[in-house]
Formats: C-alpha cells, sequence, structure tokens
C-alpha cells in the first residue's frame, strides 16, 4: 500500500517537472506531507474493501447455527452447536493430547509435501526446459496425474505397510503433481523475447536458468506450490484415516467410531483452520516474492 | 554500391580506446559487410529480405539505417548481432566473421526487454555482480550517464518509456561492446522523449565514442543523429544510397543545411516510394 503510495507521489513529481526528467526526483521538503495524507486515504481504502467482509457471512452462519442448536431445533448427534464444538476443542487441547496430534499431523504432511514438491519442481523444470524431455516423460505423467491419488492409496498400502512409510507416499503423490504442472507451465510462459536477451547478453545455460527461467517463472511455481501444499493437507486427512494411531485423521476417525461427533467437528475445523493459515503463509510469500510484477490487482 | 567509408567528419575519428584484437589490419574497416543475402521461406514462398547488401562500418561511426516497411533493415541489424543466420556473404567484425550473439555486440530492441524482477541497477548489472567494485563504480557511472540517479531501485514498472530504454541502453554499455545495434529503439515514445532520448545517445556516443548502428523510420531521426544514412529500399532488400551527413554536432533541426540534407534523403526515400507503386504492391 505505502509503496503503491510511493509510486504515485513519485509519478506526481515527474509529471510536474516534465515527462521524462530523471534528475531531481528525489524527496523534497513536500513530501512527508503528501505522504501522511496518502496513509490516511490507504487506511480507509482498507476498511471499506478489507479483509473483515469476508468475515461477515460466516459469523452469521454461525450465529445462526448455535441458535438453532440451543433452541433444539436440529439433534446434538447429527450437528453439535458450536459452544459444545468449542467445550470438545478446549477439552482435547487440555487432556486430549492435540497438540501431540496436530505435530504428527503438520511431521505428515511436511516431508510427504517436501518430497513431492521437490520432485515435482524438478521433473517440471526438466520437462520445461527440454522438448526431448518433455515428450519422454510427460505423457507418462499426464495419464498418472489423471488418476486421483487416493484410488491408489489401497496399493501404497499394500507395498508400504500400515507404517509411516504409506502416509508419506500418498501425501506426497498428491503433492507432486501441482507443482510439477504448474512449474512446467510457468517456464513454457516465459516471454520469448527475453531469450533473446539472454543470448545478447551471452548468459550461460546455468545463467539463463538462474537468472531468467526461475525468476520468470516464479508466479506459476509459486501456485502450484500453494495447491501442492493444499492437495498434501487433503492426502494427510486420507492417509490418517486409513488406519494410524496418531494424528488429527486419527481423532476424527475414533471420534467417528465413539459417537462423538463434537469431536468430528474439531478435527475438521482443526484441518480447516491451520490448512488457511498455511496457505494465508503462502499468499504472503508470494506477495512479497513477486512484488515486481505489473499485473492487474483488482 | 559504396563499399569505401565516406564522409567521416574528422572531429571524432579517435585513436584511442582500441578493441582491435588479433587477426584485424590496421585502417581496415571494424565492421564489414560483402554481397550480403538473406532470404525467409514463408507461407507464399521465398521473400529475399536482403539483396547484395555491402557495407563497411569504421570505428566509432554512427550509421543510421532507413528505409519502409519490409525493407530488411532489422534483419541486417539482427545479421550483425548474430541473432539472425542463414544468409550468404560475408559479415565481420574486427576482422572476425559474425559467431554468435555476445556482449561484444549490444543489442537494444525496440522494447526495452528489461527483467521485470530486477532493479534498475540489477538490471544493468543482470549476470554481472554488483558486489563487485570495479561492477558497482561502472554500473553507478552509467547510471549517471543515462540520467537514471534516483531509480537505482525501482522495478520496470515504475519507469516510464524512455527510462526503461535508458536502463537497456545502460545495460548493454555496460559490457564495453565493441559496436551497439539499435534497432528502432525510440519508435514506441512520444515525440518529446524521443528528442530527449536522442540527445541521451549523442552524448553517449560523444563521450564513448561506441560504433552504433541505429535503424529506424524517421527520416529527422535519421539525419539528426547519423553520420552517415543508410537509405534502404524494399522487395529486395537492398541498399539504394549512402547519404553523408556532413553537419557538426550538436546539430539543430532548424537549420537551413539539416533541412537541405533532410530534403536530399527525402527525395531518395519518394523515388523508392514510386518504386513499390510501379511494382504494384501498394494500393
Amino acid at each position: 500500500m505505502a509503496e503503491g503510495a510511493d509510486i504515485l507521489i513519485k509519478a506526481a513529481k515527474g509529471a510536474r517537472k516534465g515527462p521524462d526528467d530523471a534528475a531531481g526526483m528525489a524527496a523534497d521538503s513536500g513530501a512527508g506531507h503528501i505522504r501522511a495524507k496518502t496513509d490516511w486515504s490507504a487506511v480507509r481504502e482498507a476498511l471499506r474493501s478489507g479483509w473483515w467482509v469476508g468475515g461477515l457471512l460466516p459469523a452469521a452462519v454461525i450465529a445462526i447455527w448455535q441458535l438453532a442448536g440451543s433452541a433444539g431445533w436440529v439433534s446434538a448427534e447429527f450437528l453439535p452447536a458450536p459452544l459444545s464444538i468449542a467445550a470438545a476443542f478446549t477439552e482435547l487441547a487440555v487432556h486430549g493430547g492435540l497438540a501431540h496430534h496436530l505435530g504428527v499431523s503438520f511431521g505428515r504432511a511436511g516431508i510427504g509435501f517436501l518430497i513431492g514438491a521437490v520432485l515435482g519442481l524438478l521433473l517440471g523444470t526438466l520437462t520445461g526446459l527440454f522438448r526431448r524431455a518433455e515428450y519422454m516423460l510427460d505423457p507418462g505423467v499426464q495419464v498418472l496425474r489423471l488418476v486421483p491419488h487416493l484410488a491408489i492409496a489401497p496399493l501404497i498400502i499394500l507395498w508400504f505397510g500400515f507404517g509411516e512409510v504409506s502416509k508419506i507416499v500418498i501425501i506426497m503423490s498428491g503433492s507432486f503433481f501441482p507443482l510439477y504442472v504448474n512449474t512446467f507451465m510457468g517456464i513454457r510462459g516465459v516471454d520469448n523475447k527475453l531469450f533473446e536477451v539472454a543470448r545478447v547478453l551471452g548468459f550461460s545455460p546455468w545463467q539463463r536458468l538462474r537468472r531468467l527461467v526461475l525468476p520468470a517463472a516464479l508466479p506459476g511455481i509459486l501456485l502450484g506450490l500453494r495447491l501442492s501444499m493444499a492437495v498434501a493437507w487433503i492426502g494427510l486427512v486420507v492417509a490418517e484415516l486409513i488406519g494410524s494411531q496418531s494424528g488429527v485423521g486419527f481423532l476424527i476417525n475414533e471420534a467417528k467410531q465413539n459417537s462423538n461427533t463434537p469431536v468430528i467437528f474439531v478435527g475438521i475445523i482443526i484441518f480447516a483452520v491451520v490448512g488457511k493459515l498455511i496457505d494465508s503463509l503462502f499468499r504472503m510469500i508470494e506477495r512479497k516474492a513477486l512484488h515486481w510484477r505489473d499485473s492487474y490487482q483488482g | 554500391m559504396c563499399r569505401v567509408a565516406q564522409g567521416i567528419p574528422l572531429f571524432f575519428v579517435c585513436g584511442g580506446k582500441d578493441h582491435f584484437g588479433g587477426g584485424a589490419l590496421m585502417g581496415e574497416a571494424l565492421l564489414s559487410i560483402t554481397e550480403l543475402n538473406k532470404s525467409f521461406g514463408t507461407a507464399g514462398g521465398r521473400v529475399q529480405a536482403l539483396h547484395e547488401v555491402d557495407l563497411e562500418v569504421e570505428e566509432g561511426e554512427f550509421i543510421t539505417v532507413i528505409g519502409p516497411s519490409g525493407c530488411g533493415k532489422s534483419t541486417l541489424l539482427r545479421i550483425v548481432a548474430g541473432l539472425d543466420t542463414g544468409y550468404t556473404g560475408r559479415v565481420t567484425l574486427g576482422g572476425e566473421p559474425i559467431g554468435g550473439p555476445g556482449i561484444d555486440k549490444g543489442f537494444i530492441f525496440q522494447e526495452h526487454r528489461l527483467f521485470p524482477w530486477l532493479t534498475v541497477e540489477k538490471n544493468i548489472a543482470s549476470d554481472l555482480p554488483l558486489r563487485k567494485p570495479e561492477i558497482r563504480r561502472k554500473v553507478d557511472e552509467l547510471i549517471e550517464l543515462v540520467k537514471l540517479q534516483g531509480f537505482e531501485h525501482s522495478y520496470p514498472r515504475e519507469l516510464s518509456g524512455g527510462m526503461a530504454q535508458r536502463v537497456a541502453i545502460a545495460r548493454a554499455l555496460l559490457r564495453n561492446p565493441r559496436i551497439l545495434l539499435l534497432d528502432e529503439p525510440f519508435g514506441a515514445l512520444d515525440a518529446f522523449t524521443r528528442t530527449h532520448m536522442q540527445s541521451v545517445l549523442l552524448d553517449i556516443w560523444r563521450r564513448n565514442k561506441t560504433t552504433m548502428i541505429f535503424v529506424t523510420h524517421d527520416i529527422d531521426e535519421a539525419v539528426f543523429l547519423g553520420t552517415r544514412v543508410v537509405i534502404l529500399e524494399p522487395r529486395p532488400g537492398r541498399i539504394r544510397k549512402i547519404v553523408p551527413i556532413d553537419l557538426p554536432f550538436p546539430r539543430k533541426k532548424t537549420t537551413s543545411s539539416f533541412q537541405e540534407l533532410r530534403l536530399k534523403v527525402l527525395n531518395v526515400f519518394e523515388k523508392v516510394d514510386e518504386l513499390e507503386l510501379t511494382d504494384g504492391a501498394g494500393i
């Protein structure tokens, strides 16, 4: 926001001093005053179209939900009210080892995601850079991509047993594809004209990769990372529901067997909230890494 | 056709900055183009883009190349840069045949083609490490030369067209090219910015004594900048005439001697136009 305001000020000053005058656009004494004003309008702008607008609808839904539960319109067995879910959450957090289960889930998702993402990035870069690698590898990968990775979960369990390995493999096999596809697309989307620049500047193949291809493909790669993360999170649930002694998925599964509906909700909400937090983290990284982009901001 | 360099004003014939490596004889032109032919295969058959082009460019010259669209002026420039191949004839730079693109042949495209994710100073440095003191010093000098002080840390999206193009010029100059090739670099700029950029470029040329080949479709620009104006005609693209511009710098577009030379170029141009009409290509 503040950066954008800075540019506006620069541009305004530039216009005052002539269309293409480079010299003398450094800050002058009036800049501080203008900036303070611009900050206020930025705050107003944030309030008008800000993040909290997105919270209105969920808040209303929760309020009605609680009302329906308290009034006894719906059975607590099927749909426990928000307050009883909150109570179950507190109970789990204090006595139920919620932190432990969450930690186990994080570890599985993290390792599976990491391996899948690294493989996706490497293979996507390879097929993106080399037409021959594309012809050789991409058709196979595309066929595998269209098999729902949960459909091969039984096979993975057959091969790797019920231990940690099969869980990580399930997560990995899911998170591989989004990053692979988006890395490939990102590289193929690099402006051909910049490759000519790389030739004129005498870049070596390594420099071309590091200085041109990867930075230019970064928007695609970061999007791929975000999508891979989301898929890893889904894979985690499946892996933990299939058979495990710990993790958030295990909590849900156990609660199902005990007909403890509030705990199922707690598990679901944890998956949703943590997933959203991780996604926000990735988006923040995206914004930081891609601030040079000059695209429509809505 | 006009193989000997002619009418180079004496005031900038420079003894300093000897780029010549091995192979080049004294007195030989920096760039030598002999019997250059280039044709493209298109859907409608083969098109002769360049036909029997001969041109010699001496060190320190400012050659402007002008011609109607389709006359092969960009192709000529891209062949010198090593970007286009598949031609017949001989093209040598400092006595050596053009191998491929490289930093000894700086190239400025019509669009600035900066890396959008790099700041101004990092764009200029590109693959060269800015932490090295001598690179840092040269980058700072060039930023001053192209008058971009205060914008070192700006991104390309924050720059005007003229500023971005100046960054591109600085990027090429940092690599000490033996020749700077400019392909309609100011074509997309407005008239005021263009005039400003022309004086910036002349300033660079006089300070650095970099040999320039400047492709344009603007007659005023060609006469204002060039020590020689090469006029191309289309279908097939070949040199129609080379007009030496013996005006001292700084030039003024309003002087009668400037207007006289401008008319001279324009006259050649109009004949080119007539030729096009009688060919039945127009209308």
